[in-house]
């Protein structure tokens, strides 16, 4: 048997234990409905409030998290979420009020919709933006449905073709997948650019457009954009931005200006609003003149303009040709829109510059250390991350162990084994909040792993070695499926 | 105010190791003509400053809580939150933690997440439940795009109840755009009290996937038994939206013989926000498994023998199967998943089912009332769980108005949707309404003129 | 490596049995692929298949590939039991890991075992 850090809630539960409780009924008793339709038993765990408690404390303890220490997680963008977000976007104000509810009753939600709206036009030189969107992802398929739409507008069927980059997100491809759309991989030059020349050649009147990640996940702003941009938009495609890495570009160049016609934001990266151990995150997308109409419904939008007296109403408008709805309600309003609302106020312009410039800076820093010791395959300035190979000539060590150990110097690992275009890549994005001193400890844990890996390779194959728990066996996970627990009492019934 | 913790001797420092000689030099690669925009935005505030600015947008609003009294549901529900929910989703190593990709350093997120869908399952009678989708809407969607990969395009029809949330239908026709779906049944004129079984009429040899949702959008009880047997007779797959509060007290959708069974998990300790993030919940047979969208941890063991969870089936997912993915879906919504498992762990099997108990009571209580008024009463004559419809002697848009004036945000006006609703408010109850309340309700409707 | 040499090749590494019809994955293919833990067949018995087409798709801990048909014709069976344990997949690909048979002949772009090999050792790094 194997040895248990945790019991799960259902096997803390005993029979007859009470948590939180609800006041006595002060209506009326009505009778339930027919017995058929009610179930026959109720399967879930008994404890008290205090047992609950432990149990999540106990288990939050097993978490690596930023709060904890640096977390160079590669296009995540792990940057330190500022407390005053967990208070604004708890105000009673926004946590109390109904989706439905009338407009004249939510002014502050709108209002606060309608000007995050505007600031991410300006920021990323946009001409529409919708808020809607409840993650990257659904910002892309958002997205591409948006390229679908305005191509089917014009009568010009025979687009089906998506060109994307090998270094692209796994997401993109599979977000023209959804639509059907099939998908044209563009190599990558020497330098980490697209290949112009694999590009023209794809360019053709069935080209829907190109998803395109810039700086692309190399970590590299790619120098012809202006001339990829020009192919895919001489041939009639249109040019999709994936916003996952913006938090290079703040002040820097707008993707809007550039040229692209769409791009999603990730306001879970960019914007401060934590990642929660996978989500929510959220996902607005803003778009160009051509695809404004396009954008899904409802959008935000003043309802009735202001005169002397009044401030202007804002409520939802539809756009002549939306997409339509893409989740129910409206966006990720509190979770999402407050937090980023409140960051960036805080901001401004001049701060939302600096965010780029300092995030620029520590990728360029730590690229500098670490040079020498690790292979960067694709070596000039880089933007906001950096990639580099995690292998050593001679040596069976693979990018895995480096990742591994690194734990125990008490750094949450890189992004490894993306992109596909580098052979054991770890891929570093340190953010902006990170001060030098943690950078240098870091370079240094990652620099004494290589000597480790010449004179100790077994510490790195069984690492980590400090934390609670060791390396997983993910085929057993795979091949047994036990995907759910059940209470002790049910478990001969129920499996 | 930035977060940034570098002086600008270090700044220099950094600037030196790296062989540049300012900030601006790093960012050569950007086209000069487009370098360094002026941005139009508001001057940066102090933390100070921005939190009393965001107060006083809060404060403009009228919340459930503080100013009105609440009768609104229609896929969004006032409960209370047991105070230990928000407790634990502060602590930062949930919230500010990624993904659980690196699994030695997230058994937190991992064990939690297990348990939220062992809640799930054991809530739906369902043998499989993933991490989580964005909302309600989306996980009917992916139900779709389940039984679309289910059937690998060989059947193509869906049949949907007009029953069924009108934004969830909605976001199923956003989605399924590039699939050429033949839709049928999303009709909001036909008769309304023909039962569940008229849908059969719709259901032939082409039909992927049958969705109706339980309780209802009007928030009748159906039993889904026979529809759901009739629809496997035609081959077809069957998933039920259902309210998870509903199920804690009614027969499980997978006693029905339901394959897919989603929801909207709100009701579940996640506050109104003004609609979102919301937690979908996404549970099926186990056959089904690998053509199910979203995360998914499974349990395994480690390298020293402990019981330990990791991600599993991976190999879905877009990051490996990129175009061939059933879904793009990468980012769910966990930290709210966390939350929906210790809002039912805190109130465990005996305060969940008061929980029930209480919307039941106080829904039947208001139904019986609100009858008693000259011109008012209940639309349909089934069974109903916390919600049901309130026909009205005059446009729902009247009455939701003259109850605002007086503090009360009424029901959702079903004509919007439902041409043939005009005079009708879909009502919601919850432990949250008084029996005061209910009885203002009364009062004030009575003294409508 | 296993290669037997009664079995052609394709470059994407399916092989066929000229013999029975039968068709599967290399040897190479699931040692590529690691820990197989799901496979689908996504023809029937008496649908015709053309060169190219995907025939099944298979999941591993970490990738995924569909498998395409090596040859034209009419699949005569499909082994049903496999997707109940796709482990064989690594264990027996050449025997028991066996997928469809396609009542077909090998085309002249299919390799034999020594040129299948060759291929092999130069994608392997």
């Amino acid at each position: 048997m194997p040895t248990i850090l945790e019991p799960t809630i259902f096997e803390l539960s005993s029979p007859g234990r009470t948590g939180v409780t609800m006041p006595a009924s002060d209506v009326p008793h009505t009778d339930l409905p027919n017995e058929n339709l009610l179930r026959s038993d109720l399967p879930l765990p008994e404890l008290a409030e205090v047992d609950v408690v432990r149990h999540y404390m106990k288990l939050s303890k097993f978490n690596y998290s930023v709060d904890d220490g640096f977390y160079p997680l590669g296009s995540c963008t792990m940057k330190y979420n500022p407390k005053i977000n967990e208070d604004t976007c708890r105000l009673p104000g926004f946590l109390y009020t109904h989706p439905l509810q009338p407009i004249e009753t939510v002014q502050g939600n709108l209002v606060l919709m309608f000007e995050l709206q505007e600031w991410l036009k300006e920021i990323s030189g946009f001409a529409g933006m919708t808020l809607q969107p409840a993650a990257g992802a659904h910002g892309e398929f958002t997205g591409v449905l948006m390229m679908a739409a305005y191509h089917k507008s014009r009568g010009d069927s025979k687009r089906t073709k998506m060109l994307i980059p090998d270094a692209a997100h796994g997401t993109n491809p599979a977000s023209a997948g959804m639509l059907g759309m099939s998908v044209v991989t563009i190599p990558s030059d020497a330098r980490g650019n697209v290949d112009l020349k694999a590009l023209a050649a794809a360019c053709d009147d069935t080209v829907v457009g190109m998803m395109v990640t810039n700086p692309n996940t190399l970590g590299m702003f790619d120098e012809h954009m202006e001339e990829v941009i020009k192919l895919v938009k001489d041939c009639g495609g249109l040019m999709y931005g994936d916003g996952a890495n913006l938090n290079a570009l703040l002040g820097i160049v707008r993707p809007g200006d550039l040229g692209f016609d769409v791009m999603h934001f990730n306001l879970h990266k960019t914007f401060s609003v934590p990642h929660g151990g996978g989500g929510p995150g959220s996902g607005p997308v803003g778009v160009s003149q051509r695809l404004v109409d396009f954008l899904p419904s409802p959008l935000v939008g003043i309802v009735e303009e202001a005169d002397e007296n009044t401030a202007p109403l804002y409520g939802f408008v539809t756009p002549k040709n939306s997409i339509g709805r893409m989740k129910a309600f409206h966006g990720h309003f509190g979770g999402g829109l407050v937090r980023a609302y409140t960051y960036i106020s805080m901001h401004g312009p001049d701060g939302l510059k600096d965010i780029s410039q300092y995030a620029v800076l520590n990728a360029n820093y730590l690229q500098a250390k670490l040079r020498g010791t690790y292979t960067i395959p694709y070596d000039r300035i880089c933007m906001h991350e950096f990639v580099a190979e995690g292998q050593f000539a001679g040596s069976d060590v693979r990018a895995l162990d480096i990742a591994k150990r690194l734990m125990d110097y008490n750094f949450h690992p890189p992004t490894n084994y993306f992109p596909l275009i580098v052979h054991e890549a770890l891929m570093i994005e340190p953010t902006e909040t990170e001060n030098k001193d943690t950078l240098d400890r870091f370079a240094d844990a990652l620099i004494k792993i290589a000597e480790e890996a010449k004179t100790q390779p077994e510490l790195l194959h069984d690492a980590p070695h400090i934390t609670p728990f060791g390396r997983m066996d993910e085929v057993k996970a795979a091949r047994e499926l036990v995907l759910c627990c059940w209470l002790p009492e049910n478990y001969e019934t129920l499996t | 105010m930035t977060y940034i913790p570098i002086s600008p001797n270090e700044r220099d420092a950094m600037l030196k190791t790296v062989g540049v000689g300012s900030l601006d030099d790093l960012f050569d690669a950007i086209p000069q003509k487009h370098r360094f925009p002026k941005l139009d935005l508001p001057p940066a505030l102090t933390e100070m400053e921005a939190a009393s600015l965001l107060s006083e947008m809060a404060n403009t609003n009228e919340n459930v809580r503080e100013h009105l009294i609440s009768f609104l549901g229609a896929g969004a529900y006032n409960h209370y939150i047991p105070s230990v929910v928000d407790h634990m989703l502060r602590r930062g190593e949930f919230y500010t933690a990624y993904t659980p990709y690196q699994p030695e350093i997230s058994q937190g997120t991992l064990q939690a997440i297990f348990e939220y869908q062992s809640l799930m399952t054991n809530l739906t009678g369902m043998e499989v439940s993933n991490a989580s989708h964005y909302d309600g809407a989306t996980a009917t969607a992916e139900a779709v795009n389940l039984a679309f990969a289910q059937f690998r395009g060989k059947r193509k029809k869906v049949v949907m109840s007009p029953s069924v949330h009108p934004q969830y239908r909605e976001v199923i026709r956003t989605y399924s755009q590039g699939m050429g779906l033949e839709e049928a049944g999303d009709d909001p004129t036909v008769d309304l009290e023909a039962g569940p079984e008229s849908l059969m009429a719709l259901v032939d040899e082409k039909t992927m996937l049958v969705v109706v949702q339980y309780p209802d959008f009007f928030g009748r009880i159906y039993d889904y038994t026979k529809l759901i047997e009739d629809a496997h007779a035609k081959g077809s797959l069957v998933c039920v939206v259902a309210n998870p509060t509903a199920l804690l007290m009614l027969k499980t959708p997978a006693s029905m013989g339901a394959d897919i069974v989603v929801g909207e998990a709100q009701p579940f300790g996640i506050p109104l926000w003004y609609g979102g993030p919301y937690l979908g919940f996404f549970t099926t047979k186990k056959s089904y498994v690998h053509k199910m969208a979203g995360r998914l941890i499974g349990e395994t063991i480690d390298n020293r023998g402990q019981r330990s969870y990791v991600l599993t089936l991976t190999a879905r997912e877009q990051h490996i199967k990129r175009e061939r993915a059933t879904s793009n879906i990468c980012t769910n919504q966990g930290l709210l998943a966390l939350g929906c498992a210790v809002y039912m762990s805190a109130l465990g099997k005996t305060g969940l089912s008061q929980v029930a108990n209480l919307c039941y009571q106080k829904a039947h209580y208001a139904a019986s009332e609100l009858s008693k008024i000259d011109g008012y009463g209940l639309c349909f004559s089934d069974p109903f769980f916390h919600e049901f419809v309130l026909c009205c002697p005059k446009p729902a848009s009247e009455v939701n108005e003259y109850l605002l004036a007086n503090g009360i945000l009424g029901g959702y006006d079903l004509g919007k949707d439902y041409p043939s609703l005009e005079n009708h408010i879909l009502m919601a109850f919850t432990e949250m309404n008084s029996k005061q309340e209910i009885d203002t309700l009364v009062e004030v409707l009575k003294e409508m003129e | 490596m296993n290669v037997p040499s009664n079995l052609k090749y394709t470059k994407s590494d399916e092989w066929f049995d000229p013999s029975s019809g039968a068709v599967g994955i290399s040897d190479f293919a699931q040692s590529q692929l690691s820990d197989i833990v799901f496979v689908e067949i996504l023809v029937e018995e008496g649908e015709e298949v053309t060169v190219g087409k995907a025939i099944a798709s298979v999941e591993s801990v970490k990738a995924s590939a569909e498998i395409y048909a090596p040859v034209a014709g009419k699949v005569s069976a499909v082994n049903k039991g496999l997707p109940d344990k796709p482990e064989i997949l690594n264990s027996d690909p050449f025997g028991e890991g066996w997928m469809i048979k396609i009542e077909g002949s090998a085309g002249s772009e299919m390799m034999d075992a020594a040129a299948y090999e060759q291929d092999c050792a130069g994608r392997a790094h």
